[in-house]
């Protein structure tokens, strides 16, 4: 069967979900190969990516892969592509993967297909396009196909493996050395999942009328292990980040419910949530456009209703 | 500081948005259109830093004819003058092909900083920064909610993670693509709007830019879209309205679903 890579994706000395994801797709379409780049001690994460199918890893390790953004990831992957031409490679859609996946697609003279939530045999790629209006069927048609894969796409199934690991040497070079990540901060982490990663998100819009109500939501959140979300007015007034906007111009998610609290449901917001599996409003106006999308809408006061909602799961969870 | 900033002119997304049932590329000719939002970001923060640093600002687009509106719109913000590559040869390009085609256009020009979008609203690829950072050989700032400037000498971001930012910097010159949140766009004032009249428009063909037709447009790209089909609508969901056990009625409904 024909080599298939996964660029495995890490932070923080764990591999990340949708690694396991990748794998698990990968399988589908021929034998999977992990692709690990990192700095010293990256090695150590070998282990977990047999447990999910992986026939063979590449590990290459290099402190300039921690030091410098994206292009000494992307230079290595294509040196990898070049050496044994997979039949695809599969990348998380993820800011860094996209932008791995897309420079060594360039240099490897191939195309590249984003965003895809699904795979055929033939490595046609299914996308959702304009906000997920449309679904589209893509193929890459030059060179080694590059497939990015949205997070939560795929249910993760693990197929234990004993893959073998081989050492590669890597040079980077001096040109992928330009862009030097001084410091990582971290502002806000508080033990939520990640959005895109979420299986459940609670987003919160206007209806909450003030940053201090954002409490409200992260409770429900938090009730649920869910994933917080804003809308775009709330970013903007300050009420919450815009790493958590969801929307048109922040996160697309694609949960298996999303929760949405206080927000109208205009169309740049519905372009980021309305591939979710199971959607519920919670909105005081009956008109309210959220409703079209919804499975459960329940029109009502916000204050009133979500503190009741919070109330009644715990009682179901006790 | 010399700057160049890309900017795309998409189907405003107020608008339906379809592909073209011919040849299944975007359909831009029976919509709406309107700059990329984020472009304007990014034009703002090219304006900036020219008023604090001096200067000259260049637009560059590839697009059909009518993306002029577009650089009109830049060109009234209050950048200097503007780089137009358009011809249909063009159509149906790729993310590759245009990279290569923006790259080349770049490529004759004097800058010390390219600043982009994050994403444009049609595509939604969020790589064209990366890709031009590749093919021009210079370093990549992408993401940045903000943008630090040393004339002469290096470039700093603060690069938008999942739970904070990466500070990042490079030598100039450099590839940098904003997130919306990294300022505020001026709106064009009437004299803007007056002045931009007469800035210098330069327009490029195929030829012009050194494009080789044989690699270009729509038969020619890396990908290609073999079927499309309009999401059905969702459908059958229940409202009810709160009469005082509206919270209690939505934990019921999730445990109906399995949900909790
Ligand atoms: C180019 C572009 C890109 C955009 N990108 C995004 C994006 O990425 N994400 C995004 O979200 N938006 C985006 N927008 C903005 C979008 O058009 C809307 O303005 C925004 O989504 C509105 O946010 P909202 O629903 O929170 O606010 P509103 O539309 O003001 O809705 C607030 C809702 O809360 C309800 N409400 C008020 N009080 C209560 C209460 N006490 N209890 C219950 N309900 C209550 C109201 O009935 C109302 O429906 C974009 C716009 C443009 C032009
Ligand atoms: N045809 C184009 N002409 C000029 N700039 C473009 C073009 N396509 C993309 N860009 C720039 O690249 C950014 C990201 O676009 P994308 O990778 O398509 O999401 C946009 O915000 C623009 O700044």
């Amino acid at each position: 069967m024909a080599e298939v890579f996964v660029l495995v994706e890490h932070a923080d000395g764990d591999i990340k979900k949708v690694t396991y994801e990748l794998l698990t797709r990968a399988r589908a379409l021929g034998e999977p190969s992990a692709v690990l780049l990192g700095g010293p001690g990256t090695a150590a994460l070998a282990d977990k990516l047999g447990e999910y199918g992986a026939q063979r890893i590449y590990l290459a390790e290099d402190a300039a892969f921690d030091e410098f953004l994206v292009a000494p990831k992307a230079e290595a992957l294509a040196q990898l592509v070049s050496e044994k031409s997979p039949a695809a490679v599969l990348v998380a859609s993820s800011p860094e993967g996209k932008e791995i996946a897309a420079r060594a697609a360039v240099r490897t003279g191939s195309g590249i297909v984003t965003d895809a939530v699904d795979i055929t045999p033939e490595l046609v790629a299914t996308q959702n396009i304009f906000g997920g209006a449309t679904v589209v069927q893509a193929k890459v048609v030059t060179g080694t196909p590059f497939i990015t894969i949205r997070p939560n796409s795929t249910a993760p199934e693990a197929a234990p493996a004993t893959p073998e690991v081989e050492q590669v040497s890597v040079n980077v070079s001096d040109a992928a050395k330009g862009a030097r990540v001084v410091d990582r901060v971290v502002e806000a982490k508080g033990g939520r999942p990640d959005l895109a990663e979420a299986s459940v998100v609670v987003s919160g819009g206007r209806g909450l009328g003030g940053a201090e109500h954002f409490a409200l939501i992260e409770q429900l959140a938090d009730t649920l292990g869910a994933a917080v979300g804003a809308s775009r007015a709330a970013t903007d007034a300050g009420w919450y980040p815009h790493q958590n906007q969801v929307g048109q111009t922040g996160k697309t998610v694609s949960p298996q419910l999303y929760i949405a609290v206080g927000i109208s449901g205009a169309i740049q917001h519905r372009a980021g949530m309305q591939t979710s599996k199971t959607i519920v409003a919670i909105n005081k106006d009956p008109e309210a456009p959220i409703f079209e999308l919804a499975d459960f809408g329940l029109v009502g006061d916000l204050f009133d209703v979500v503190p009741q909602l919070i109330e009644a799961i715990e009682k179901r969870k006790a | 500081m010399n700057i160049v900033v890309c900017v795309k002119q998409v189907p405003d997304t107020w608008a339906e948005r379809t592909l073209s049932a011919s040849d299944k590329t975007l359909d831009r000719a029976s919509v709406d259109v309107v700059m990329n939002e984020i472009d304007e970001y990014a034009v703002e923060e090219a304006l900036r830093i020219k008023e604090a640093h001096g200067g000259e600002v260049t637009v560059v687009t590839m697009g059909p004819t009518r993306a002029t509106e577009t650089i009109r719109k830049a060109l009234s913000m209050g950048a200097d003058k503007a780089v137009h590559l358009t011809d249909e040869a063009l159509h149906g390009s790729c993310v590759v092909q245009t990279s290569d085609a923006l790259a080349k256009v770049i490529g004759t020009l004097e800058y010390d900083l390219i600043i982009l979008g994050s994403e444009s609203t049609d595509a939604r690829l969020s790589v064209m920064a990366a890709l031009l950072a590749e093919r021009l050989g210079l370093p990549q700032l992408s993401l940045a909610r903000k943008v630090t400037v040393e004339p002469g000498t290096k470039v700093s971001i603060e690069r938008q993670t999942e739970h904070g930012y990466d500070l990042v910097e490079s030598a100039l010159p450099a590839v940098v693509s904003v997130v919306e949140k990294i300022n505020e766009p001026r709106y064009p004032s009437f004299k803007g709007i007056m002045a931009a009249k007469s800035k210098p428009l330069t327009t490029l063909s195929l030829a012009d830019a050194g494009i080789d037709a044989g690699s270009a447009g729509l038969a020619h790209a890396t990908s290609q879209v073999e079927d499309f089909a309009a999401r059905p609508p969702r459908s059958g969901g229940e409202i009810v309205k709160n009469e005082g056990d509206g919270g209690v009625k939505v934990a019921e409904f999730l445990a109906g679903s399995k949900l909790i």
